[in-house]
């Protein structure tokens, strides 16, 4: 019998450690964005802020609190007000669900991967309120862009995870990762990276659009939208839709690791039924390393890749994706029915 | 007019070469190329930057940076006050206000030679109309100062640097 108060305390100090690892998360990886972006382009990037340019990230946040908060005229303020929320508690919502060790998430639903669709299609709300708020035309077609673009690309991401409920039989997202556990010779191949290949690149592209970050930014495209839905907004309100963006792409990226890249498993190890501290170690470490390479991914891509145009964007996300991910569906249909595990028959 | 040789071929290479808006231009190869570019320079890592308050730049030669009178081997300025450099400066930056010469190899020197700092263009047009060689621009780039009036130069100020 446990304790009620004891359950509650437990949730609490998992919530508080989670969120406090995550918000560390965001100015890192600010910081590996400006070093990667930097060596790209033949540069140096930050190295004057603290050891090798380390602090860059808090004086970046100090400049910002200390900047003035504007409201435009016109604009509506308690919805101004509300917008950088909304973009950012859905993303840090989202992670909740996200198991981040063996069995370790701050709440454990078994409609997981369901919580975390709905709840991250919340952002576009504050995109587009942003936009709308502002009294300003290029936010408000940065806004509108945005609202499109997340709509048609969540139906390409939603197709693509209805694959792997299909090939996985469960929405509980520890079981799904349970299922990618190559424990024997096959390893890593039990990823459903491997299983659904059609899915990951699809849920990945779509990743890519549904946090707005470049080749798919249309939403807050500089040369065209000055900055898009966030031009008015200064300050802190500012940076919390900077860092709501960012807590996007780590929860996409964590997502992304749970549903095609085996989670916090480890290969080539059997599963352990009750897990020691150091199986729990390991599957953190597992996670984490694949939730960079990730990471690394986003910002690698973005400083490679200039920016869709507007009907391209449109068109690979309708008459691309959406098409391939509903054959991909009727494959895993069949595959399904022949009992097959990979959607390619492996020996 | 007759074509000239080779034409219909870079025709026809052009047009295979241009892309038809119907097609559907494939995006893959073009991004992993990409990426695989990026990738290497990220590898690479060979920065072109100068750390510059740390580390400075040596000017090339030919550099024009901040003016300077010359003085001759008996320690007189150069310069004869004959308003060329005036006149050929295109932003008309030099003022120059004569006298009489007390020496006996020339009629006159300047009293008052002021360069506008904040004018000039550093074209170098003066040091190339100078005919006694007495004005010059040195290769020092960094020249700030607190104040517009620091930043005209007058007659002491150009022969002491």
């Amino acid at each position: 019998m446990t304790d009620p108060l004891y359950s509650i305390l437990i949730a609490v100090i998992k919530a508080v450690i989670i969120f406090a690892v995550i918000l560390q998360i965001v100015p890192l990886l600010v910081y590996f964005e400006r070093k990667i972006s930097a060596w790209i382009q033949d540069r140096i990037g930050p190295n004057r802020v603290g050891p090798i340019g380390l602090l860059q990230p808090l004086a970046d946040v100090i400049k910002l609190a200390f900047k003035e908060d504007l409201t435009p005229q016109g604009a509506d303020k308690w919805i101004y007000r509300l917008a950088p929320v909304l973009v950012y508690a859905p993303a840090v919502l989202a992670f909740t669900v996200i198991p981040v060790g063996i069995d370790l998430q701050v709440a454990s639903f078994d409609v997981g991967v369901v919580f975390l669709l709905t709840i991250s299609g919340f952002s576009v709300y504050g995109l587009a309120f942003g936009g709308w708020a502002s009294n300003n035309k290029y936010s408000l077609l940065g806004g509108l862009r945005a609202s499109a673009q997340m709509i048609s690309y969540e139906v390409a991401m939603g197709l693509s995870i209805i694959a792997i409920m299909m090939t996985a039989e469960t929405v509980d997202l520890n079981e799904i990762i349970r299922q990618q556990w190559g424990s024997g010779t096959l390893g890593l191949l039990e990823w459903n990276l491997f299983k659904q290949p059609i899915a990951a690149v699809v849920f990945i592209i779509a990743a890519f659009a549904e946090t707005n970050r470049l080749p798919f930014d249309l939403a807050e495209c500089e040369a065209e939208l000055i900055g898009g839905f966030h031009t008015e907004y200064t300050g802190l309100k500012f940076a919390t839709f900077f860092m709501g963006e960012y807590v996007a792409m780590i929860t996409m990226s964590g997502l992304m690791v749970t549903l095609f890249l085996g989670g916090w498993s480890v290969p080539w190890v059997e599963i352990p039924t009750s897990p020691s501290m150091v199986d729990m170690a390991l599957s953190i470490g597992f996670f984490s390393v694949k939730l960079f390479a990730l990471l690394f991914f986003y910002i690698w891509i973005r400083w490679t890749l200039p920016r869709f145009r507007y009907d391209q964007l449109m068109g690979i996300g309708w008459k691309v994706f959406i098409p391939v991910s509903l054959v991909n569906l009727g494959l895993t249909a069949v595959a399904g029915v022949l009992g097959w595990k990979w959607l390619i028959p492996l020996p | 007019m007759a074509n000239p040789p080779g034409a219909r071929e870079e025709k026809q290479e052009r047009k295979t070469a241009t892309t038809d808006p119907r097609k559907k231009a494939s995006f893959t190869v073009p991004v992993a190329k990409g990426l695989i570019n990026t990738l290497k320079h990220i590898l690479r890592r060979e920065p072109n930057t100068i750390h510059y308050p740390d580390e400075k730049r040596t000017p090339y030669p030919g550099y024009r940076g901040e003016h300077r009178l010359k003085r001759d081997e008996l320690g007189r300025e150069k310069c004869v006050a004959c308003f060329l450099c005036s006149t050929a400066c295109p932003a008309h930056c030099i003022e120059i206000v004569a006298e009489e010469a007390p020496w006996d190899d020339r009629e006159k020197r300047p009293r008052l030679f002021n360069i506008d700092m904040m004018r000039c263009i550093y074209c170098g047009m003066c040091e190339e109309a100078c005919p006694c060689d007495a004005i010059e621009l040195t290769p020092v780039f960094n020249i700030p100062s607190r104040t517009r009036a620091e930043k005209i130069y007058d007659k002491e100020k150009l022969l002491s640097l």
